[in-house]
């Protein structure tokens, strides 16, 4: 691999930029691997590259039906943030945010991961009660969170309608200083590079038809352009269309894939340094580095695969966002999208191994799954080249479904991703 | 914005005056107290989440205020029916989510 560095780029300029190695290769399938990785998001390229580097499995192949980074991982609105309330999600979370802050390094790739700092808004009493619960349970487990009030919420956005007078007023705010924004697309490709690197085979627009079983054990997968490929081990990480391989395998999962639209409006001028979010009017907001407001809130109520949702979804949107900044009310909105997120009924994820043997299943991210990209890729390689659930996954079984032992962000932090 | 069809108002009606309430025809168990866990779990949290032909309850919040069942596309959100609660639907997934 062509290591990046200013030194570099000083020479390929010279050269004009013709002579930049490609950033991975385009490789044909082998017949065997010891693990498949299914999807290839940033959750799937991060599982195969810390395969490859922390457990040295480099006979590995990543399975990706369209391009890489092309579902979700393209269409989210790149917050990083980890004030969850319950330990198993906090620590998880928290585990990701950690290999967030070398990460650039870590891949010699530039995700351009700003720790400009997440203000979650509380407009009603009940909202800052949540707020200093969570902030309690937060810094019990070592996560930087602060509790604000309206004058500390002012100080760092002076420009929101902060006045007693507002339809909801705003009474003050989470404040996690360590959260932020990454290059959504960046973290994609300097995964996807990292890992082909060390040898990770990064095999695009070939869509899994089947899953090869043989006693209630995996053997691999079908494809539709390359037929059958074997493996030892099959993690599937395939966000909204995970309820559709989970039906090939033979079991059901407590997944519903709805549309979850964001949008994009013109650039301006710097303006707005860190993340608002607020639960309450459901909306956020953020600036990316060209100068465009990322905006987004909750998902569209009805199930669906389209990539696309409703036009009240969008209205209510931005009705929270010109609510809390009246300043924006004259921005264009430039373009609008939607993804499919594979929502659980508590609020998170599933990392877990399945009923099938050797299959293991990483899903149900929801509408969050961006700020975990990291840990949630470590912790799934561990479990894939051990075959055992690493410790922070462990909660995170799809069985705790039948036995009752939920991780409940939903109903309890009411957490807005 | 879906146009959706009231069988009790007996008119088509915009999205934002209806709530998406999940899947139709789920069977609460009859003994309750009596289910494995497995049978409860499953009653409670899992849902079909079809790519293709789904049913589903709406209820007409901004107007008469009554539940009904809707047949609905996943990928491409054509409805195909409303029916009233407690009747069958006319159009069914078969393999693969294709209308029959």
């Amino acid at each position: 691999m062509q290591r990046y560095s200013g030194f570099g780029l000083l020479k390929n300029s010279v050269q004009h930029h013709e002579n930049w190695q490609r950033a991975w290769r385009n490789p044909t399938p082998k017949k065997h691997y010891d693990v498949i990785v299914v999807g290839g998001g940033g959750h799937g390229l991060a599982t195969a590259y810390y395969l490859a580097k922390e457990h040295g499995v480099t006979n590995v192949a990543v399975l990706e039906k369209g391009y890489l980074g092309g579902g979700n991982t393209g269409r989210n609105t790149t917050i990083v943030r980890s004030n969850y309330l319950w330990d198993e999600a906090a620590l998880l979370y928290e585990h990701a945010m950690k290999l967030w802050e070398g990460l650039s390094q870590d891949l010699n790739y530039n995700v351009m991961f700003s720790q400009r700092g997440v203000l979650n808004l509380g407009h009603t009493l009940q909202d800052m009660r949540d707020i200093q619960r969570r902030v309690n349970a937060n810094r019990l487990n070592g996560i930087d969170s602060e509790v604000l009030d309206t004058q500390g919420v002012q100080k760092i956005v002076p420009f929101m309608d902060c006045t007693a007078n507002a339809r909801y007023p705003v009474l003050g705010a989470s404040w996690q200083p360590r959260a932020g924004v990454a290059r959504h697309d960046a973290v994609a490709w300097g995964y996807a590079r990292a890992a082909d690197a060390l040898g990770v085979d990064l095999i695009q627009q070939t869509e899994v038809v089947d899953m090869l079983m043989e006693n209630g054990t995996i053997v691999g997968v079908k494809t539709d352009r390359y037929g059958e490929i074997r493996a030892n081990r099959v993690g599937c990480v395939v966000a909204g269309n995970s309820s559709v391989l989970a039906k090939m395998a033979g079991f059901e999962l407590p997944l519903e894939s709805h549309p979850l639209q964001a949008l994009v409006s013109e650039p301006i001028k710097p303006i707005l340094d860190t993340v608002v979010m607020s639960n309450h009017v459901h909306g956020y907001v953020s600036q990316s580095d060209k100068g465009d407001l990322v905006i987004g809130a909750g998902i569209d109520a009805y199930t669906g695969y389209g990539q696309r949702g409703s036009f009240p979804t969008i209205e209510h949107t931005l009705q929270a966002i010109i609510e809390l900044f009246p300043i924006f009310s004259r921005v264009r909105m430039n373009r609008q999208w939607g993804g499919i997120v594979d929502t659980c009924p508590d609020a998170c994820p599933i990392i877990s191994e399945t009923p099938v043997q050797n299959l293991y299943f990483n899903c149900g991210w929801g509408t969050g799954g961006f700020k975990a990209t990291t840990g949630s890729g470590h912790v799934f390689a561990a479990s894939l080249a051990k075959g055992e659930m690493h410790p922070l996954a462990k909660p995170f079984s799809m069985f705790r479904f039948h036995t009752g032992a939920l991780v409940d962000e939903h109903g309890a932090a009411g957490v807005a991703h | 914005m879906l146009s959706i069809y009231c069988p009790h108002c007996a008119e088509h009606r915009d999205e934002e005056e209806f709530h998406y309430k999940g899947q139709a025809h789920i069977a609460r168990p009859v003994d309750p107290d009596n289910c494995t866990d497995e049978e409860w779990g499953n009653y409670m949290y899992f849902r079909a989440n079809p790519r293709g032909i789904h049913h589903e309850v709406w209820v007409h919040a901004l107007g008469c205020r009554k539940f009904f069942n809707v047949t609905r596309d996943t990928r491409s959100y054509q409805i195909f029916e409303s029916y009233p609660i407690g009747t069958s639907p006319a159009v069914t997934g078969e393999q693969g989510g294709q209308p029959s």
